[in-house]
């Protein structure tokens, strides 16, 4: 393995079935989009995980930051009456 | 020779060549791309040899002279570019040549029919890679052009009927396929500003004669490698 190749770093998002959304599952490298997607079609989708897949240059992923951590994600925390635990769920409803 | 052994013995051959990238390759994405065709044409030869014998004994017990393999799959894995010309040279021809058999009624129809959907993509592996390199870097261009030129000579050979003399047909119109080869073969070498070698592909001299069992030089100690485990210890499994 060379690690003198200096191509971009990709994110790979998997929609396993239709319906659901596209997960994150990974990253790899790739010289440019097109090959990205078909690199990501061999390493994530080899076992039909898949059937449709997204690449995103992860330069253009804007992440939180782990310092603001706190103010971010902490005051949901005492929030319970946000999750809808309070409703009754009629009999036979599935994926709630 | 039938068919069946021809072009399992295409598929197993070539297999083994991509497997030998692995651990080799440039990037780990590419090692894995390579090591994934070479296992959809394992499979291919799976069921291929099966419809001949053990494939097994096919695979581990043959001598060379034996496979009836073309050259051009066993040529040496070379450079990147050496082998994305050899997989450019044969994806296209077995692309081309599947879906004709998946269109007919014959033996390979439903064998050619899964198989074609597999090598679509080896295909525009081959073709994507053949257009980096050739509209990449100075060497990478350089590279691609040599690899295409040094294997040039071997595709004659896989425009010879598979059936051999004797045999019932299977149905394909050789010299169409060479045709259309050539035009899609030629389209992509030169989109990626890349030449289509001239020189002999076939006439009265021409390399290749696999599918008659004589194989070139590497060939030997390739099989030597593949077979060796199976031959020091018969019979062992998993």
């Amino acid at each position: 393995m060379s690690s003198s190749i200096d191509w971009p770093l990709w994110e790979v998002f998997v929609r396993s079935r239709r319906g659901l959304s596209h997960t994150h599952a990974g990253s790899l490298h790739a010289p440019d989009a097109e090959m990205a997607l078909r690199n990501a079609r061999d390493l994530y989708t080899r076992r039909s995980e898949g059937v449709s897949l997204w690449v995103v240059p992860s330069t253009a992923i804007t992440a939180s930051s782990p310092d603001e951590k706190d103010s971010f994600f902490e005051p949901a925390g005492d929030k319970p009456y946000r999750h809808p635990t309070f409703y009754e769920i009629p009999e036979g409803v599935k994926h709630l | 020779m039938t068919a069946a052994l021809a072009l399992g013995d295409d598929a197993l051959v070539l297999s083994h060549r991509l497997g030998e990238w692995a651990g080799h390759a440039p990037v780990l994405e590419e090692e894995v791309a390579l090591a994934n065709i070479a296992l959809d044409l394992l499979g291919q030869a799976r069921v291929l040899l099966s419809l001949v014998g053990d494939e097994d004994e096919l695979a581990y017990l043959r001598e060379e002279r034996a496979f009836r393999n073309v050259q051009l799959v066993e040529q040496p894995n070379g450079d990147f570019a050496h082998t994305i010309a050899r997989q450019l040279f044969f994806s296209v021809y077995q692309h081309l040549l599947y879906e004709r058999l998946a269109a007919g009624d014959g033996t390979f129809a439903d064998l050619a029919a899964k198989a074609v959907k597999e090598v679509a993509y080896h295909r525009d592996h081959a073709e994507q890679w053949t257009l980096r390199l050739g509209g990449g870097t100075a060497e990478s261009h350089e590279r691609m052009q040599r690899g295409l030129d040094a294997l040039w000579r071997f595709t004659g050979e896989l425009f010879q009927p598979v059936e051999g003399t004797g045999v019932e047909s299977i149905g394909v119109d050789w010299q169409a396929l060479r045709a259309e080869w050539l035009a899609a073969v030629t389209d992509v070498v030169e989109r990626a500003t890349l030449t289509v070698p001239t020189g002999r592909q076939s006439g009265a001299w021409q390399a290749g004669a696999g599918r008659q069992g004589l194989h070139t030089e590497s060939f030997g100690k390739m099989i030597a490698e593949m077979q060796h485990l199976h031959r020091s210890h018969p019979g062992a499994s998993w």
